[in-house]
């Protein structure tokens, strides 16, 4: 017997409440599953349970709030409980620190939801619901069904696509998502003494190199250049691990997988940056796959539980049309965050001569009490060094 | 002219019985045959009197041989006459059943269109009257399956009163079934009440949560099951055939695309009846409109018993088709 806990979703968050459990008292539980949606201060959030078992027991009826650590449903264990690697909420009740499934956090993550062994079986579901889940863009896998047999019918689906009659899945409150960014970022600006570095990159070889490899492929699986930018941060990161990793209790806590926060700005308003597990390892495919997946899901609130609670850095891509450069600030307890500027054609002296190049902005925010100034200069350059062999990335 | 019409109150028996009266008057070339209909006036008592006022010219009992007598219905038609031939019960009009297949469906083709067989055979159905293995059979499913032939089931008092002379009028033979359990039904009809077309399915009550298709005497189960479950808050579409061949597939898709269920409730049996051609229709036309597998309510497949109880568990009942709307709606005893 275990306990689920209301978990910890990132430094900002001490409560939540849970609005929809997706599984019942005796269902049958594998590891990955989502539980239950709790919705916090920045959305709505799947809770995923990482052990097997069977469900006996839910203590927190849907529409409760409860703080960090609170046990939420107790689970008949067969297999122990391994929490993913994040760093432990630092504002959870001390009665967390105590508890089982709150333990230091595991040394290896969970795998990455993809390359998990997908269910051969399909999702019961009837064909007017697969086609509005189509229509509203919902992914209907571990949705509960209420319809004959346990299919998943058109009004399952309008529930979670945020339709009239499960209104908090998509109930995010812009105000309250800005006092959560206001906490944290305040909260890093008041204790982390940050340091600047930048360094302007030739993209040249990277653009070319992606024209030419997007010629060859389908649209759907054309290439982005923040697929390029993901993984050249990621690898480099392998070269300089005193940037990824947490601050905690004063003292770095490094971490060795590789959990790249994704910068998000939501169309509401605000911001998210939910984890690309295993960064590092990801093929080029992997990664912008990841990234669409990732995009979408956090603008249709569908972000799981795991994805907020352990990113162990953060970059923050402006995009084509945003400003030159980007000097971020450190979401804590993390250690560092690398932001990208607007690609732009700009003067670069070539060979002794001056030319029309693709340049971007790379910068670097750190903290200074895990890391000096010449480990963010290398991690600058290792990123300037592996966007100069894309085809390596 | 004021207002409403004069309505007055009468019985699906007697709205057949005038139904017949008025087509012996508006056309002698019509005229009646069938076993006991005469004398006994009938074994359901419909032709009562008719003999009396119209004479054994055009009110003729028959022989015991529904092959000879359906044989000789089709004969008339075929030169010129309208006769209505009344067969006792769908069971027994298996002894004819090569005169209707083979003959009246076919002759139309066969010829050409040289001759038309403008024949209604009148036949009562189903069960509930304790009539046993060899009466109360609902095998009108079996003639919906052929060509040729128009296939109708009359389940309101204005359908009993109208249909029958759109079926003179036809010029295909057509199959009036009526259900034994509706001849005593009362209700109230308008004083005019006059011809309805044969085809199209009517929504006897509207309703958004599932459709129920039927016909005959489950339809008013039915309605009375759509009542019990508006209670709870769903909301049945009650569908009314009418005609089992042709079918009416608009009504049918329209309906089930809008409702998303469909339930179909007929006491006939599952297996190959009509209720699986209405099956494969709405899985064919309306599969991407579903949001849960179409469900068929029908009679257990079992000769009708005898005894009062398993008569009423062979065939769908007012809380049966209620369980299986409900088990279509909310499986899991969801309120509303």
């Amino acid at each position: 017997m275990s306990d689920f806990l209301m978990p910890s979703l990132g430094a900002d968050m001490d409560k939540g409440t849970v609005v929809e459990w997706l599984k019942k008292p005796g269902d049958h539980i594998e590891r990955g599953d989502v539980l239950a949606v709790v919705e916090t201060q920045k959305g709505a959030f799947e809770i995923e349970v990482f052990e097997q078992g069977v469900l006996s027991e839910i203590l927190v009826p849907v529409g409760t709030e409860v703080p960090v650590g609170a046990v939420l449903a107790r689970i008949d264990g067969m297999v122990a409980a391994k929490a993913p690697a994040g760093p432990p909420p630092a504002v959870a009740p001390p009665a967390t620190a105590a508890s089982p499934a709150a333990a230091p956090p595991a040394t290896r993550p969970i795998p990455p939801r993809r390359e998990a062994p997908r269910s051969a079986e399909r999702p019961r579901i009837s064909p007017a619901a697969a086609r509005r889940a189509a229509e509203l863009g919902v992914d209907v896998r571990g949705l509960g069904g209420s319809g004959p047999g346990g299919a998943i019918t058109i009004a399952d689906v309008e529930a979670v696509a945020g339709a009239p009659i499960v209104a908090p899945r998509r109930g995010f409150d812009p105000a309250a998502m800005r006092q959560a960014i206001a906490t944290a970022m305040a909260r890093s600006k008041r204790e982390i003494p940050h340091y600047y570095l930048s360094l302007p990159i030739d993209l040249g070889r990277a653009t070319e190199w992606l024209a030419e490899e997007n010629a060859r492929r389908d649209v759907g699986r054309r290439l982005l250049p923040a697929a390029l930018l993901l993984k050249a941060v990621a690898l480099a990161l392998r070269e300089v691990p005193q940037l990824n990793g947490f601050w905690i209790d004063d003292a770095p806590k490094l971490s060795s997988a590789i959990h790249v926060g994704w910068a998000i700005s939501l169309r509401g308003g605000g911001l998210m940056a939910p984890a690309i597990h295993d960064a590092d390892r990801l093929t080029l495919d992997q990664a912008m796959a990841a990234l669409r997946d990732l995009v979408t899901r956090a603008r249709t609130a569908r972000i799981r539980g795991s994805e907020m609670m352990n990113p162990t850095v953060t970059v923050t891509s402006l995009g084509e049309r945003g400003a030159d450069s980007v000097l971020g600030v450190i979401y804590p307890p993390q250690l560092a965050i690398v932001g990208f500027g607007a690609p732009r054609m700009a003067a670069s002296i070539v060979d002794g001569e001056i030319r029309q190049r693709p340049m971007v902005q790379a910068t670097l925010a750190a903290d200074h009490r895990a890391s000096d100034g010449a480990g963010g200069s290398r991690l600058l350059a290792a990123i300037d060094r592996h966007l100069q062999k894309p085809e390596t990335l | 002219m004021t207002g409403a019409q004069e309505r007055q109150k009468t019985t699906y028996r007697e709205a057949i019985r005038q139904a017949i009266r008025e087509a012996l008057k508006r056309d002698d070339r019509v005229f009646l045959m069938g076993e006991d209909v005469g004398r006994y006036g009938g074994c359901y008592a419909v032709t009562k009197g008719l003999l009396q006022e119209f004479g054994e010219e055009r009110i003729r009992d028959t022989p015991l041989s529904e092959s000879a007598f359906v044989g000789a219905g089709i004969g008339a038609a075929m030169a010129g006459m309208r006769p209505i031939v009344e067969i006792m019960t769908v069971n027994f009009s298996l002894l004819a059943l090569d005169q209707i297949v083979n003959n009246a469906a076919t002759i139309p083709h066969m010829s050409g269109g040289q001759f038309a067989v403008p024949l209604v055979i009148r036949m009562a159905t189903g069960a509930g009257r304790q009539l046993a293995a060899q009466h109360s059979h609902s095998l009108e499913g079996w003639y919906a399956h052929i060509p040729g032939l128009k296939v109708v089931a009359p389940a309101t008092l204005a359908d009993a009163r109208g249909m029958l002379w759109s079926a003179l009028l036809d010029p295909n033979p057509v199959l009036i079934f009526e259900h034994v359990n509706l001849y005593n039904m009362e209700g109230e009809l308008e004083a005019d009440a006059g011809p309805v077309p044969l085809a199209g399915a009517v929504v006897r009550r509207p309703g958004r949560d599932l459709s129920v298709i039927t016909y005959g005497a489950s339809l008013h189960k039915s309605l009375a099951a759509a009542e019990q479950l508006a209670a709870t808050g769903i909301e049945a579409e009650v569908i009314d055939l009418r005609s089992l061949r042709p079918l009416d597939d608009e009504a049918i898709i329209a309906s089930v695309a809008r409702t998303r269920r469909a339930l179909i409730v007929d006491e006939g049996w599952r297996s190959g009846g009509i209720s699986a051609e209405i099956c494969a229709r709405v899985a064919e036309q309306a599969f991407y409109d579903l949001d849960a597998p179409p469900a068929r309510l029908c009679g257990a497949e079992v000769p009708i018993p005898y005894p009062k109880h398993l008569e009423d568990a062979a065939i769908p009942q007012v809380d049966t088709i209620r369980a299986a709307a409900l088990e279509l709606v909310r499986p899991q005893g969801r309120t509303a």
